[in-house]
């Protein structure tokens, strides 16, 4: 089935196009890589999916994203509602100056959960979905500032599963870890794609050919090629991918 | 010079600085308390030059200054802070917050006796000292206030609207306890010149102390101990030990600032820990 629809995708910042005429279907339950070189448009594209977009001041949209059949940009969208089942995680982990726990049981609490047993089945689910709760099991109420970066990408994702995502986008989350950790998130994600459907902007193309089923290639805010992954990788249809794949480029 | 030579002597000279600082408090700990601590009886507040009811409207004073200023300039602060687009609108009043954090305080005290004094017909009451004192110190809350909530990183922002909190969620729960450091030590600066000001009391609040002890009457006239010492200096009575009181009471200040400071920090700070958690990184 599919999650998300993208039809003829236009965005500008102020006069300058970004985005060009993009069209993008993605299924439900997968994973889609979204590579490309620096400034080409694919976390621009990432961000117009739970509507981040709307934060950068003189940005304009036209064209349509459907998630479950309904457009996104419609007037009336409850953008949180949106939010909530369309969940981000950053490039660099930004995790609360708060405990742990606080930083797992802080999404729940804004929708509404007040109830402290069902606050802490919740943070304990959601740590170890995000395969970190042995890690910190023992210090939940101390800072979550103390943890290593690692971790703390995997707290920001945690704290994403908590308020019960749909649709998990992922803007480099590695791009500031060392390869351990990497490791460590790309399994993480390889387990996450049976309950959610993940979008994911990488600049490392071993990872995109790891970790997805399907990647999109993009250059200068056109979607050149969106494929099968590993057809992608071994025969691209379009001279340009091939260049970059290749890396003759970028 | 050889790097490691002028390396030394950077320290050296950083050293001598920071020592400075601390012996100009230590010395002038010493001088102000030591001179003003003997005199601090109970006749020195109760007496019949006592000054229990300056003591009193000092913190009336601060009080009600509080009151008018903390809500305006926290929320003016925020609005520039979180909510206000970038233009030239939003640039004029940043500017014209700026120049008004600049304007001396007594012209800010010729200010509120025109308005308060004069105009609306109050006299030296303590409500137009307080009002004039709140005047003078909401351009630096606000200031104060968008520096502590800029200085809190975007990340914080982008990770709490991304988890579908309304921004008045984000500034309640993550944004505002991030910044109450910053925001407190905003407080403590502008009580701190509230308690010291006296330019501006001298014009609106007058010279005079009710009769009535703890007179809460906002439209009383209400020396304040700042005022206080500055009076009895430069105009001493007769047959009073204007000195001793004066030294006095520029201890009894010293004392009250500390005091103040302390009662101000201590919470904050335990409120910062039980926000972040134990063993912050």
């Amino acid at each position: 089935m599919d999650k998300i629809v993208v039809d003829k995708l236009d965005l500008f910042y102020g006069d300058q196009q970004a985005l060009n005429k993009i069209c993008l279907t993605m299924k439900e339950k997968s994973v889609t890589a979204l590579i490309g070189p620096s400034g080409c448009g694919k976390s621009t594209f990432l961000r117009t999916l739970n509507r981040m977009q709307d934060l950068t001041p003189s940005v304009k949209i036209s064209g349509k994203i459907t998630i479950d059949g309904q457009d996104i940009y419609a007037p009336g969208t409850d953008v949180v509602l949106l939010r909530k089942k369309v969940g981000m995680v950053f490039q660099n982990p930004n995790p609360f100056p708060k405990s742990v726990f606080e930083n797992i049981a802080y999404g729940p609490r804004i929708h509404g959960e007040s109830d402290k047993k069902r606050l802490n089945e919740i943070v304990e689910t959601s740590l170890k979905d995000a395969a970190l709760w042995n890690e910190v099991k023992d210090r939940l109420h101390e800072s979550a500032l103390g943890l290593s970066g690692g971790q703390q990408q995997r707290l920001c994702i945690a704290r994403l599963l908590a308020v019960g995502p749909e649709i998990l986008l992922m803007d480099e989350p590695t791009s500031a870890l060392d390869p351990i950790s990497t490791m460590k998130i790309e399994e993480l994600i390889a387990e996450l794609k049976d309950k959610y459907s993940i979008m994911i902007v990488t600049h490392n193309m071993h990872q995109a050919s790891r970790v997805s089923d399907r990647t999109a290639f993009f250059l200068s805010g056109d979607l050149i090629e969106e494929d099968v992954t590993s057809i992608l990788f071994t025969r691209p249809a379009k001279k340009k991918t091939e260049d970059y794949i290749s890396g003759r480029f970028g | 010079m050889k790097a490691h030579q002028s390396d030394r002597l950077a320290s050296a000279l950083l050293w001598v600085g920071a020592s400075a600082i601390v012996m100009l408090l230590v010395a002038f700990l010493v001088l102000i308390l030591g001179r003003g601590l003997p005199h601090l009886t109970v006749e020195f507040f109760n007496g019949p030059d006592g000054v229990r009811g300056q003591l009193f409207n000092s913190f009336y004073i601060l009080f009600l200054s509080l009151v008018f200023s903390l809500p305006v300039g926290l929320g003016a602060g925020i609005y520039m802070a979180e909510y206000a687009p970038k233009n030239k609108l939003t640039d004029l009043i940043r500017l014209s917050t700026e120049s008004l954090a600049s304007v001396p305080s007594i012209v800010f005290g010729l200010f509120g006796m025109i308005l308060f004094v004069n105009m609306l017909g109050l006299g030296f009451t303590i409500l137009g000292g307080a009002a004039t004192l709140a005047l003078l110190n909401l351009p630096i809350l606000v200031r104060v206030t968008e520096e502590s909530l800029l200085a809190v990183p975007r990340s914080y922002r982008e990770a709490s609207l991304a988890l579908g909190a309304t921004m008045w969620q984000t500034l309640r729960k993550v944004i505002l306890p991030t910044a109450l450091p910053g925001l407190i030590t905003g407080i403590t600066l502008v009580a701190g010149r509230a308690l010291g000001e006296t330019a501006i009391l001298i014009f609106t609040a007058g010279m005079n102390v009710s009769r009535i002890p703890f007179d809460v009457n906002p439209l009383a006239a209400g020396e304040t101990l700042a005022v206080h010492l500055f009076a009895v200096k430069s105009n001493p009575l007769p047959g009073t030990n204007a000195d001793q009181i004066a030294d006095g009471t520029a201890a009894l200040l010293i004392i009250m600032v500390i005091v103040f400071n302390i009662c101000l920090t201590i919470p904050s700070r335990w409120l910062q820990h039980r926000h972040q958690g134990k063993n912050k990184a």
